[in-house]
């Protein structure tokens, strides 16, 4: 359990990275140099995360933030240690900033800084490790461990996206009507990508990754909150909601992994399951459905089980086959088969398998070779079954989902 | 472009650990292995015996200097390896990362040295 001090360390650490954010998106939003931004804050920023913990958040952390960025750039230009561009990032700070922070507060320009971040013009891959150092200030080694990347590639791929964003003149805005629904997808995405990735630590034992799916979550809240109007960004808030509701009941006592099917509905979140749902019927209410919305009704309908006692396994394929027509993957055809066989049995369910016949993209992908291993086990094709079992079992790196996996194998054999 | 996968595990906790796990933990490479070969990123691997079994053998001042054990004597000791094939640096990483000793010891990914003409 965390301790009372543990909660004020990460009180202020949430502190000074949404101070931070604000900082780098507004200085980047001026200069389009987003590097520069994170070099003329980085000291500063250091400092914060150091001392905030022990003295608690400051009044006015923003300007806290400018008044050590600005003694640390003295040191420095005496040192001759920032950059060209940097310097002018300083007097930005020096000048015009510190102006304003005396009467108002910074106005938050994040939103738009996360529209750069996820701008076509950058590379997909790229977008949410993008959005996670700039405007939340996590390093490249924490980034580069959650996505599986090595932290010199990550670290390389991040200097090349914002030298890109410079060079090609990416601009910081907020994408006019006709064009925003598209653009605010690679948005959702990354904030999508950024709370997956911490959620494949389930039991939380990796802070990096439990942390990412809390910034994640509040990245969620912070573009639904600037964009109340977009079903699509509230709909993904819901989902992610959803998901985390259900932490507690993802592992036994003993850190075992329980499925979804057998999850203690008690341990759900209460609190966020609520919130999830007043935010689905907001997004449904603006009458355009989309991916992120469909997604969250799913969860809505697993979540009805707490209530009802029953999963409406019907009512879950329905909403997969609308998935499939406006987002087809093979994740979501997977997922839609497994609805199937529990509304119409596992022949059905397999036969909706097959029709994804030989996609390669299958070949390593775990989640596909369980569907099909618990199903061929359903109908008794032992052999079969534990064969797709043991490939399951092979490209899972998640331990305590491997253990389980090679248990069910087991009970198949005897 | 290949990689070498170099296993390291506590071999001391390997050995104490009970039946049914040692038999748990060789069926999870078994799989392992049977996915690497499955999805054509297979080329070679291998289990090591325990250090126990290890000689190191050098040159000094040109006498053969043969020692019982293995080369460095480190927390987690060499236990076997895998050579594959993987398209960049991303998919070996999401190979070792499923590799079983991943969750239970240390993956070293080393990319193979080629030779070009």
């Amino acid at each position: 359990m965390e301790s009372g001090l543990e909660i004020a360390r990460a009180a202020a650490e949430t502190a000074a990275r949404q101070s931070y954010g604000k900082l780098v998106a507004w200085l980047a939003a001026r200069t389009r140099d987003v590097a520069a931004a994170e070099d003329a804050l980085a000291d500063a920023f250091a400092a914060a995360l150091e001392r905030w913990p022990r003295t608690g958040v400051p009044k006015k952390p923003e300007a806290w933030l400018l008044a050590v960025a600005r003694r640390r750039r003295v040191d420095a230009v005496r040192r001759r240690l920032t950059s060209e561009a940097g310097r002018e990032h300083l007097k930005l700070i020096a000048e015009e900033a510190e102006a304003r922070m005396t009467d108002e507060d910074l106005p938050d320009e994040r939103l738009r800084l996360m529209f750069a971040c996820a701008h076509p013009a950058i590379e997909s891959s790229v977008r949410s490790p993008l959005i996670l150092q700039t405007v939340l200030g996590f390093d490249a080694a924490t980034i580069a461990s959650a996505f599986l990347v090595s932290p010199a590639t990550m670290g390389q791929r991040l200097v090349r996206a914002k030298s890109r964003i410079r060079e090609t003149g990416i601009p910081f805005r907020v994408p006019e009507q006709a064009e925003l629904g598209e653009r605010l997808d690679a948005v959702l995405e990354a904030i999508y990508a950024a709370f997956a990735e911490g959620w494949s630590d389930p039991a939380g034992t990796e802070t990096r990754r439990r942390n990412l799916a809390t910034e994640g979550i509040w990245l969620g809240r912070l573009v639904a909150s600037l964009l109340p109007e977009e079903p699509e960004a509230l709909g993904l808030l819901s989902l992610i909601l959803f998901a985390e509701s259900r932490r507690a009941a993802r592992r036994s006592a003993a850190g075992d992994f329980v499925p979804l099917a057998e999850q203690d509905c008690l341990l759900w979140d209460r609190a966020l399951i609520d919130e999830a749902e007043a935010l689905l019927s907001n997004a449904a209410a603006k009458g355009i459905i989309g991916r992120y919305q469909l997604e969250a009704a799913v969860q809505s309908a697993h979540a009805a089980r707490r209530l009802t006692g029953r999963t409406d396994w019907a009512a879950i394929r329905e909403l997969y086959d609308a998935l499939l027509s406006i987002a087809g993957s093979p994740v979501v055809a997977i997922n839609r088969a497994v609805a199937i066989a529990e509304a119409e049995g596992a022949v059905a369910g397999l036969a909706a398998l097959y029709v994804l016949g030989d996609d390669k993209r299958l070949d390593d992908y775990q989640p596909y070779w369980a569907a099909r291993a618990g199903l061929l086990a359903r109908l008794g094709q032992v052999p079969q079954a534990c064969e797709a079992y043991d490939r399951a079992i092979g490209l899972e790196r998640d331990p305590a989902v491997r253990r389980f996996l090679q248990e069910k194998r087991a009970v198949l054999r005897n | 472009m290949r990689y070498m996968l170099l296993i390291y595990v506590n071999e001391a906790a390997m050995a104490a650990a009970p039946t049914d796990k040692t038999y748990e933990i060789s069926a999870a490479y078994g799989a392992y292995t049977d996915a690497l070969k499955k999805s054509g990123a297979w080329l070679a691997g291998d289990r090591l015996k325990p250090t126990q079994a290890a000689t190191s053998v050098r040159m000094v001042n040109g006498k053969t200097n043969v020692l019982d054990g293995p080369y460095a004597d480190t927390k987690e000791q060499l236990a076997g390896f895998y050579m594959i094939e993987a398209e960049d640096a991303d998919a070996a990483i999401a190979w070792a990362a499923r590799c079983p000793a991943a969750s239970a010891g240390t993956v070293e990914l080393r990319p193979i040295w080629e030779q070009t003409m």
